[in-house]
């Protein structure tokens, strides 16, 4: 019998198997960030020990910095005082630092795949759930918690329970205008927010293969969304190439071997997972979220679900509180609900394809009056990117706003908030009660549908823009 | 780590499923660097609803928290444990946990005991019955004593283990110093490293 890519990547990081003990492993990459560092440098230092491995560690200041005015002191003075305890705590420790605003820096999960810290075959960790990003390489990538992340720091290595293997079977091809975005809304839908608890999912069929690494990255960073550890994608020639020419990617001399050792990861034809579940590509539309779960969601043209509807009691009585969260009646189509406010941006959809994506929609046109549009790069490098290819003045002549890099609005804990009672259309990853703001309302969706919505003000596709002029 | 045996004390239902980190602790308050003193922060935009039972005084000093289904979904913070501890509690009883908080409570010392569904609505119907009573939870049998009844919980036989005997995972882990560091010998060198600038 074979093993699954995620089986092969744990294999081989195996420090000490002991039977009836989680297994220990060992992590090629440590990810710190300022909201959930400091107190895993603190128990170190109470503690007396070392960072074991600062050679295989480095910080990102990207939660909470704000993306205007970023040349003067941070005016929040929380979050003065954890982008400062981080940068203390890198100093002391030996840490390499992205300070905000460098050329490097943005969120963690851009900039990891972007310098190619991120490579098939490795384990990677941060105190951020949406690390299952950099599994789109092949790579078995988890969010940990700030204990773990002690750990981590003092060991480099984690004690873990070994994970069950779910294939998710993304079958034949997209219908054009369908994102990889929609994509993983739809498993979400289909599976519900606890459908991967336990799971490693590994993303497999046409229409994954055809995805560009970006798009993969999208799929991957939601595997958390459905209760996933971690989501992965086997590595093929198209992640070989994104790899090629960047800073991190094996020297010449060892390109070669790496190469072939990433091609070796996938899962073999006899692996067996503990699941299984299969999509029709051809099937998916658009997808927009109605609720305050990513698992409530509905494509584009359908309706504000009844929550009569739904047979299961918990999920009735769950559409109904999400119903009056977000201030919706049944019955009503997706594309009349009115929107005051459209982010784009964070570890979900802010590179550059995204914004690349948005533009396009946007190119000639001008944002519903009165609506306000974020656009935050995920990272400077890809806001230089778009700069040079001239994306951000076609945002700024549509009346968007341009800003730095950085988690921004997809969480709120800098300055971009959502006022309570507003509507947002968003690219992020989680529509959670008060996520963007308290008492914001989020319904995520994917970069061509966040830019046509800010242009109609209603939640759009591009192909309904031809209602307005 | 504390060593946990046995608890008594007041149990507190939680009527909700899907209760994710964000709302057991609102992001506003991930900005402190210190690993202690969020017992403010537990449910803090939650906790003004009417019906509400955190400052219900029918339950103060709770500390065991009898949750729906799919407790501590979303994101990896682990202050959401923190705050729970923070605040008194000793254990979260769910039929489901999100995998990353169940981890985060096993790593923190706060009991994550998983009960059927049903079990869940027969202790809430109990504590509806007889509000502000008191629950024994013992690690070794894995049972909760509820009044008249006992539910037997599962746990991770590891986690149960470290808990019941109080044991911090790095000093575990920095046992096995000479196996990391033959592991490290044998990595491929094109792995990436990045020096400190
Ligand atoms: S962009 Fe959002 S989801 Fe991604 S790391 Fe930042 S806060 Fe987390």
């Amino acid at each position: 019998m074979g093993y699954t890519l995620a089986e092969k990547v744990w294999n081989s990081h195996i420090v000490r198997h002991e039977d009836g003990k989680p297994d220990l492993l060992y992590i090629d990459l440590h990810l710190v960030n300022e909201v959930t560092s400091p107190q895993a440098f603190e128990g170190l230092r109470l503690a007396g020990r070392s960072v074991r491995r600062p050679d295989l560690t480095i910080a990102m200041e990207d939660h909470n910095v704000p993306t205007i005015g970023i040349d003067k002191p941070i005016q929040d003075l929380t979050s003065r005082l954890q982008v400062q305890t981080l940068r203390e705590n890198c100093a002391a420790y030996g840490i390499h630092l992205f300070n905000m605003g460098s050329k490097d820096q943005g969120i963690v999960h851009v900039v990891g795949p972007q310098l190619g810290l991120t490579q098939p075959g490795m384990t990677i960790v941060c105190g951020d759930s949406h690390t299952s990003t950099h599994g789109a390489f092949g790579a078995l990538a988890f969010g940990i918690g700030t204990s773990e992340a002690e750990h981590v720091l003092a060991t480099q290595t984690l004690p873990l329970q070994p994970f069950k293997t779910m294939a998710v079977n993304i079958e034949g091809s997209l219908a054009s205008g369908v994102t990889a975005k929609d994509v993983i809304l739809a498993l979400i839908a289909q599976i519900g927010t606890g459908g991967g608890q336990g799971y490693v999912l590994e993303y497999r069929g046409d229409s994954i293969r055809n995805m560009s690494m970006e798009a993969r990255m999208t799929v991957c960073n939601m595997s958390v969304e459905a209760g996933a550890r971690a989501g992965l994608i086997a590595p093929d020639a198209k992640t070989i190439e994104y790899l090629k020419s960047k800073p991190h990617a094996p020297a010449d001399e060892e390109w070669q071997a790496a190469a072939e050792y990433w091609l070796s990861l996938g899962s073999d034809f006899d692996a067996v997972y503990d699941a299984e579940v299969t999509l029709d590509a051809s099937q998916i539309t658009p997808f927009v979220t109605w609720g305050t779960n990513p698992a409530q969601a509905v494509a584009i043209n359908g309706k504000v679900p009844n929550p009569e509807d739904f047979t299961e009691d918990r999920d009735r009585s769950a559409a109904q509180k999400s119903l009056a969260y977000m201030q919706l009646v049944p019955g009503t189509a997706m594309k009349d609900i009115p929107v005051d406010m459209v982010f784009l941006g964070s570890c979900t959809n802010g590179r550059i394809e995204d914004l690349r994506a948005a533009a396009a929609v946007l190119s000639g046109r001008r944002i519903k009056e009165g609506l306000q549009m974020l656009v935050v790069p995920g990272s400077m490098q890809v806001k230089a990117q778009a700069e040079e290819e001239g994306l951000d003045r076609i945002f700024v002549e549509a009346g968007a706003e341009w800003r730095f890099a950085g988690c921004s609005m997809c969480l709120g804990m800098n300055p971009d908030q959502v006022p309570a009672g507003k509507r947002c259309v968003s690219t992020s990853n989680r529509n959670f009660e008060g996520r963007q703001g308290r008492g914001s309302m989020t319904h995520l969706v994917s970069p061509p549908v966040a830019a046509a919505t800010a242009v109609r003000g209603y939640i759009s596709t591009p192909a309904d823009l031809h209602l307005i002029k | 780590m504390r060593k946990f045996t046995e608890h008594t004390g007041v149990a507190m239902p939680l009527k909700q499923t899907n209760v994710d980190t964000d709302q057991i602790i609102p992001s506003k308050y991930l900005k402190r660097v210190t690993r202690t003193g969020f017992e403010d922060a537990l449910f803090a935009d939650l906790r003004h609803e009417d019906g509400f039972p955190l400052d219900d005084p029918q339950f103060s000093g709770a500390s065991i928290l009898v949750a729906g289904a799919d407790f501590g979904t979303g994101s990896s913070r682990e202050h959401a444990v923190w705050a729970l501890m923070d605040h008194g509690f000793k254990v979260v009883i769910s039929p489901r946990f999100a995998d990353i908080f169940r981890g985060n409570c096993g790593k923190a010392g706060l009991l994550a005991a998983r009960l059927g569904r049903a079990e869940v609505e027969d202790i809430w119907d109990a504590l509806d019955e007889n509000p502000g009573m008191q629950m024994t939870v013992t690690l070794a049998s894995q049972s909760i004593q509820c009044g008249e009844k006992e539910y037997a919980f599962e746990i991770d036989s590891y986690v149960k283990w470290r808990l019941a005997e109080g044991l911090d995972d790095i000093d575990l882990t920095l046992q096995a110093d000479t196996a990391i560091t033959s592991y490290e010998v044998q990595r491929p060198a094109f792995l990436p490293q990045i020096e400190a600038s």
